[in-house]
């Protein structure tokens, strides 16, 4: 347990993620196998019900895993509880906690393994780094969407994780702002610096934030690139499909 | 609902607010206010008064200590199979719908000399449990058992699961996951439950005075001691049961907004 506060620019060097995860949800069985390096986000990408998030429920450790493995770099995760694996996790609909402030939200990692005054402290860089200062005493039901989601995120980055997870990170914003919203979080992304896996079934998300795309139908992969390559020889109808509707 | 309200629909709610006012009002307009310290004062007032809020306090705490596990099981109970599910539901609803006299009588045939438990109690350590001051006790968590639990219930089912896998992704042990997130989040509707829990065991009348009797500093609670002072001191009746109207303007008031769901402005 390192003593030194988290900050926002404390960005050392970063380990992989390699990810080779089973996990049953129902009757769907999903197996996705991928390495992640930093600096190189993943999209994973796929219609609704393909088990996308259940693919990061397994890797941050939420759910089982049927059979498989996830590492760090050369740190074995099988068996770790959610708390010891160091991964970031973004909510669908950001799960913030709304008995606290964005403050106290943002300083929770920091709170659980120490002091609260020590906590609030630390949150300030984060505060300020993601325009979230003016708004520190103010609760979750009483922000904007985009302003939730920098909560959420100030709030998991903050917890200084080696690998980010971000579940349809835009899928809870309007739709005016998510352009906008979405030209920061890859800022904030590029900034973290460490590997990244977003789901989305979004190819202007993929674009955006992700170098590279991976394609989960009904629990199975069935292509993987770039988007450039998903374009030049798309492997199944819903591809095609999904690259033809984002050219509108 | 926008427009006016037609006028057969307005006077049926007019007369139906003054079903729900008037009564109170009478009570405070009526009352012997002048006498009230002198009333308020007597042995048998405070005799009930003490006897009342030290049963309630207890009926609430065991609620408490029973009521939030049970509450935690019916939460649960959501993934259950329909037919189980239903009946653990019904059978926490019981009270709700019983006449409380009929719960009386039905903890005296359970608990009395020739009940199947009384007689065991009585046999093995010499306890007699009906018409005792522990009788008051078990038939005001009987009726208000059942305001605890699903208080607490609904305030653990609304409580989002994934905030403590949230909690989790972000380090917290089990232990500061039920701390920092889960207490904080079910502690309002445990506090509403109790206050709903104890106004209801400080007015239980019909099974306590069926299960318990009325012996004065035992078992005679304010709501008794006002019931029998009606036939003898109409005075001392209503001053005691203005002691049991102020209980309740005060729970509403300071359970207002946040807890009542009925009462949310």
């Amino acid at each position: 347990m390192t003593d030194a506060a988290a900050r926002p620019d404390a960005a050392g060097p970063r380990p992989a993620l390699h990810a080779d995860v089973v996990v049953s949800r129902g009757d769907l069985e999903i197996a996705a196998a991928f390495d992640v390096v930093p600096r190189h986000p993943l999209a994973v990408i796929g219609p609704n019900g393909a088990g996308k998030s259940s693919v990061l429920s397994a890797i941050a450790g939420l759910v089982p895993l049927e059979s498989g493995r996830v590492r760090i770099g050369t740190r074995t995760l099988d068996g770790l509880p959610p708390e010891r694996r160091r991964i970031g996790l973004v909510f669908q609909d950001y799960v913030l906690f709304p008995h606290l402030t964005v403050r106290d939200n943002v300083a929770f990692a920091t709170r659980m393994r120490g002091g609260r005054t020590a906590a609030r402290a630390a949150a300030d860089p984060w505060l300020e780094r993601y325009g979230l200062a003016p708004l520190a005493g103010r609760y979750p039901a009483e922000l904007s969407g985009g302003q939730a989601q920098r909560v959420a995120l100030a709030r998991a980055l903050a917890a200084e994780p080696e690998v980010l997870l971000l579940d349809e990170p835009m899928s809870a914003l309007d739709v005016e702002v998510r352009a906008e919203m979405r030209t920061e979080l890859a800022t904030h992304v590029r900034e973290f610096g460490g590997a990244t896996v977003l789901v989305t079934h979004s190819p202007a998300d993929a674009a955006a934030l992700a170098d590279s795309v991976l394609v989960l139908e009904a629990g199975r992969v069935t292509q993987r690139g770039t988007l450039d390559e998903l374009r030049a020889a798309p492997a199944t109808p819903y591809v095609e499909r999904m690259l033809a509707a984002s050219a509108d | 609902m926008a427009g006016r309200l037609s006028w057969p629909v307005a006077v049926a709610a007019g007369i139906a607010l003054a079903v729900l006012v008037l009564p109170p009002a009478a009570l405070v307009l009526r009352a012997p206010w002048a006498d009230l310290p002198e009333l308020l004062a007597r042995e048998s007032v405070i005799q009930a008064l003490v006897l009342s809020f030290a049963t309630a306090t207890l009926a609430t705490a065991i609620c408490l200590v029973l009521g939030v596990p049970l509450a935690a099981l019916l939460a649960r109970a959501a993934d259950w199979p329909t037919l189980p599910r239903r009946v653990l539901r019904a059978a926490v609803t019981v009270p709700l719908v019983l006449p409380p006299v009929v719960g009386g009588i039905a903890m005296l045939l359970l608990l009395g000399r020739r009940g199947p438990i009384g007689r065991l109690l009585e046999e093995w350590f010499g306890v007699t449990v009906p018409f005792t001051t522990g009788a008051v006790v078990l038939a005001q968590v009987f009726v208000s058992l059942p305001f605890l639990v699903f208080a607490v219930e609904g305030a653990l089912r609304s409580a989002d699961r994934r905030t403590e896998l949230a909690a989790a992704t972000l380090g917290a042990s089990r232990w500061q996951v039920f701390r920092f997130v889960t207490l904080p989040l079910v502690a309002p509707g445990v506090a509403a439950g109790a206050v709903l829990c104890f106004t209801r065991a400080l007015g239980e009348f019909g099974a306590t005075i069926t299960f318990a009797g009325s012996l004065p500093g035992v078992t005679r609670t304010l709501p008794i001691a006002s019931y029998l002072a009606m036939q003898s001191d109409p005075d001392e009746a209503i001053a005691l049961a203005l002691l049991l109207l102020a209980v309740s303007v005060i729970v509403l008031l300071g359970l207002r907004d946040r807890w009542l769901p009925g009462v949310r402005a």
